[in-house]
């Protein structure tokens, strides 16, 4: 079993290593079965087609989190230029698990934020899984403001489990730190564009994530609690992961339904870490065609439609 | 049952059920603090704080504008809201059960309660969480009439005060519910930009996404003593970081000590203080000179011996 691919990828797996078997065969006894292989390609991918156009959510899930999923690093040096990484919150001190800094898209100014796990353990520890704490959200409030001060759009991406639950993150205010972001996002004088890019997870991801546009890649999901959490307090048993997953309407698809994101952006056959160039171009074309469309509108506009977009979610009856 | 409820006669025992049904049922109730057993009249009188260890007991949302707003004028806010299940919520049961028992356990539609008011004279918007109701949590109901409360103020000019007592966002409303942080705060900013104080009080215990939304965006963030107060729960941290928690973390007073609130007041004391603070902040004067003395509510003279 290869621990790269999730159980329901295994069979892809299969094939994929007989491919490469064969690949191995044929340059060594100068057998010609390019025939063969390329038959098997045709293969892999219909069997690929076929298992991911039948997602579950929790399968969806799932490949949010991913371990071969792109995080935020893996994508800024493929969209932007001139990324200048910005450290601190000018308070406490630098949380790895949120990255931002100032970039050019397709030569143009922008303000990039956004959570970063990490890919080996190493990497994981230090940006402590991508969980961040106050000082991570004081530091995109630092990087929002300054997008407002210099007219700069503000991208933000979001990939988090949620914030720290963690003695020292309730000592500096977690909470605090979550509401002033998005107190702030509700007024900030510059057009915010959103996109999950992997697991939006309750209030550490919100915390980023109230703007003009929001966007989901295909396969990353966003609820209010992991499924995980929700099983384990709704259900008292958390390998009910799956039920509460397809409960929660977590994926971009259902989300779109609901009118809570604005895109979906397509990703590759196989998820975004099959084709990390391909996800590049979808993610980059469809930043730069909502920040066209947003710079055609006032800025009074634009903070008018964001605000009567947060007033109107969410169902009630009235009487 | 305990022994001596037990001896009374039923007739007596039945008594208590004409009473608000968040009040326990029987004559006497017990202090879970330092276990003395109390009168429950005499607790009510006291605002459900225990009158030897000071402990502060859980108020239903309506107990608790009943006892900090004056009796007149009132007017409930949002009252024709009610919530929908939107996404056929299933677990263990349907959302739309545990909506029913709610409402039925409660008589709220849902758990937050607002009302236009005054205290001792003072015009303001105030409202309450239903702990009661499925943990106070906040769903697409709550959220809007806190919107509405907060419009109301602005509407006429009024500050806002708001009692939380909640575990987070309604978790079978899923995003929608997650969505009603952004919502609120952003109508407390708004609220802001007409200059009108919002006063948060945060009671036992505020958690999760109404924590992280509008009950850390007081002006003014005040708590009652000893209240739960966090992001995460308790246990949710201990399972993270694998250590038993300091004594008294996430108690009020460590959050006093850690800069996150600004004052620790006592029930029996939140009128006179709230007005104390919003007359200042609004520039008014004291309000021993606003002709507030038509203060004839019960416990407030109680309080000023």
């Amino acid at each position: 079993m290869n621990l790269n691919f999730l159980d329901f990828e295994q069979p892809i797996a299969e094939l994929e290593a007989k491919i490469e078997e064969l690949r191995y065969v044929s340059t060594d006894k100068d057998i010609n079965i390019s025939d063969e292989i390329a038959r098997l390609q045709i293969k892999s991918q219909e069997l690929t087609r076929s298992i991911f156009t039948n997602l579950t959510a929790w399968q969806v899930s799932q490949l949010a989190r991913h371990p071969q999923r792109p995080y935020l690093l893996d994508y800024i040096p493929r969209i932007f230029t001139h990324f200048e990484e910005l450290h601190g919150d000018r308070m406490f001190g630098d949380d790895p698990a949120m990255v931002g800094g100032l970039a050019r898209l397709e030569g143009r100014p922008v303000v990039v934020i956004g959570q970063q796990k990490g890919r080996d353990l190493k990497e994981k520890l230090q940006r402590n899984f991508g969980m961040p704490r106050p000082e991570g959200y004081r530091k995109a409030m630092r990087l929002m403001n300054m997008a407002e001060r210099f007219h700069l759009p503000l991208l933000t991406f979001i990939d988090t489990p949620g914030a720290y639950p963690g003695v020292d993150a309730e000592e500096r205010g977690q909470s605090e730190a979550i509401a002033r972001n998005l107190y702030i996002m509700s007024t900030l004088r510059t057009p915010i564009i959103c996109t999950v890019i992997g697991e939006g997870g309750s209030g550490g991801a919100l915390a980023i994530g109230v703007g003009d546009r929001i966007c989901m890649l295909e396969y990353s999901t966003y609820s209010v609690i992991s499924p995980e959490g929700c099983a384990s307090i709704l259900w008292k048993n958390a390998d009910k992961a799956s039920e509460a997953a397809e409960a929660m309407n977590m994926t971009s698809q259902r989300l779109k339904e609901l009118e809570l994101i604005d895109t979906i952006i397509p990703e590759p056959l196989g998820g975004a870490h099959r084709d990390l160039d391909t996800t590049t171009k979808n993610l980059s074309s469809a930043l730069l065609e909502h920040l066209t469309f947003l710079d055609k509108v006032s800025m009074e506009d634009l903070l008018q439609m964001r605000y009567q977009r947060l007033m109107k979610v969410g169902y009630f009856e009235e009487t | 049952m305990s022994w001596f409820e037990k001896l009374l006669p039923s007739r007596i025992r039945t008594d208590g059920k004409k009473t608000k049904h968040t009040v326990p049922e029987g004559l006497w109730n017990k202090c879970p603090v330092c276990q003395t057993v109390l009168y429950r009249a005499e607790l009510e009188r006291n605002f459900q704080v225990c009158p030897k260890c000071s402990h502060h007991l859980r108020l239903s949302a309506r107990q608790r504008l009943e006892s900090f707003l004056d009796p007149e004028p009132r007017e409930e806010l949002g009252i024709n809201l009610a919530p929908q299940d939107r996404l056929k919520f299933r677990d263990s049961k349907k959302y739309k059960d545990r909506l029913l028992h709610a409402q039925k356990a409660t008589g709220e539609k849902d758990a937050l309660v607002a009302f236009k008011g005054q205290v001792l004279g003072l015009p303001l918007v105030a409202c309450a969480f239903e702990f009661e109701f499925m943990g106070g949590s906040m769903g697409a109901v709550v959220g809007e009439r806190f919107v509405r409360a907060t419009n109301t103020a602005i509407d006429h000019h009024l500050p806002l005060v708001c009692f939380t007592a909640s575990g987070g966002a309604r978790m079978q409303e899923a995003l929608l519910a997650l969505m009603q942080m952004a919502k609120t705060s952003a109508a407390l900013n708004r609220l802001n930009q007409h200059r009108l104080p919002f006063i948060s009080v945060l009671t036992d215990p505020t958690m999760g996404g109404v924590s992280a939304s509008l009950a850390m965006l007081g002006d003014i963030n005040i708590a009652e003593p000893n209240a739960l107060i966090g992001f995460a729960g308790p246990r949710v941290i201990e399972q993270t970081v694998r250590e038993t928690l300091p004594e008294g973390f996430q108690r009020s007073e460590f959050l006093l000590k850690h800069g996150v609130v600004d004052i620790i007041v006592d029930r029996r004391e939140m009128r006179q203080k709230m007005v104390s603070l919003l007359t200042i902040l609004t520039r008014q004067p004291p309000p021993e000179n606003l002709g507030l003395s038509r203060l004839t509510h019960q416990v407030t003279a109680e309080n000023n011996q």
